[in-house]
């Protein structure tokens, strides 16, 4: 059952912390895409030790852009029924994965969106707290979505979501690009509580805050 | 004044530009035929710098240097967003090259997933 799941990792730079991660995630999940963004690290032999199919970009292209090559590359495999898109810094938990896999089963949702602020587990500082909310505001504003955490790189969708998400935006903006598909898709979507893990190495790889400003405007400039 | 509506209308017509993209055979065409115009127009006007004057005064500018500021100005726009289009395609193409090379290459390095049955396996030989 674990064999129609499909896990996306992009990877840029994270050969600190990718070879775990993706051996955590292989217990449960063997059917691994790391998709190396042009790593100037080991990142990419570290996922293929680790057990993962490794995607490799020639050059360096954005999270956005790697998403779409995990997830084409998932679409070849044709008894891969549900995508799991998972941060390769090991932010995420495992364990939270199998519960949003089980709402995708028992109801009609075709995508499970995973959310830091449905339950108390994720501590952010205050400048976080107020810029992902913002973000929020903004997607609920342009797309008329009831979502609370728009940049959660943990998500669950179907087959049938993966073949429309031809994401466009290479960059950083595809958190809302990929919204902004599921919204004008019809598709049902719901969220799940997830546990991000902000560990001094997240904080020090993840986006630097300011990042969204350029998430701001590449979202106008399109 | 009659320059403030050919400012406007070039400022217009960037925003057009912007928003319609690819360029099309034709629009290449007229942009090769503004382009001719362009060089007889400064031809003109080094063989006659006076007529720059009397057309800035015809169109309602004072000097014939500020009338060649503007246009400057709107000529320059349009480059600016010819080049951010131009660019923008170029980086689709090379998304697109990227992972079609990703992809293929993965491919060639056999089954789908290196040890999705048995986990002990080792991983695929480079």
């Amino acid at each position: 059952m674990a064999h129609d799941v499909c896990v996306v990792i992009p990877v840029y730079n994270e050969a600190e912390v990718v070879g775990d991660v993706v051996a955590e995630v292989r217990r449960e999940f063997p059917k691994v895409a790391c998709v190396d963004d042009g790593s100037q690290d080991q990142s990419a032999e570290i996922c293929e030790r680790a057990g993962a199919r490794v995607l490799r970009h020639p050059v360096n292209l954005g999270q956005g852009a790697a998403l779409r090559t995990g997830i084409e590359f998932g679409l070849l495999d044709p008894s891969v029924r549900a995508f799991v898109t998972f941060d390769a810094d090991g932010q995420h938990d495992v364990r939270d994965v199998s519960g949003m896999l089980a709402m995708l089963d028992r109801d009609e949702t075709q995508v499970v969106f995973g959310s830091r602020f449905l339950d108390g587990r994720t501590e952010l500082t205050p400048a976080r707290r107020l810029v992902l909310r913002a973000g929020v505001r903004y997607t609920r504003l342009t797309t008329g979505m009831a979502v609370t955490d728009t940049h959660n790189g943990l998500r669950v969708f179907t087959r049938e979501v993966a073949s429309a998400l031809r994401l466009e935006m290479n960059g950083m903006a595809h958190g809302s690009e990929i919204l902004e598909i599921v919204g004008n898709g019809d598709f049902r979507y719901a969220e799940a509580p997830v546990h991000i893990r902000y560990t001094d190495y997240s904080r020090a790889k993840g986006q630097p805050l300011l990042n969204s400003v350029n998430i701001l405007v590449d979202l106008f400039l399109r | 004044m009659l320059i403030q509506l050919i400012l406007i209308v070039a400022t217009i017509g960037v925003f057009l530009l912007l928003l319609r993209g690819r360029a099309n055979v034709r629009v290449r065409a007229w942009k090769r035929l503004l382009l001719l115009g362009l060089v007889l127009v400064a031809v003109a006007t080094i063989l006659r710098p006076e007529s720059a004057t009397a057309v800035a005064n015809a169109v309602g500018v004072g000097r014939g240097t500020d009338l060649l500021v503007y246009l400057f100005i709107a000529v320059f726009l349009y480059v600016v967003a010819g080049v951010y289009l131009k660019f923008r395609d170029m980086e689709a193409k090379v998304t697109a090259m990227a992972r079609r090379l990703a992809i293929d290459e993965a491919l060639r390095e056999g089954p789908l997933w290196p040890d999705a049955d048995d986990r002990t396996a080792a991983p695929p030989g480079r």
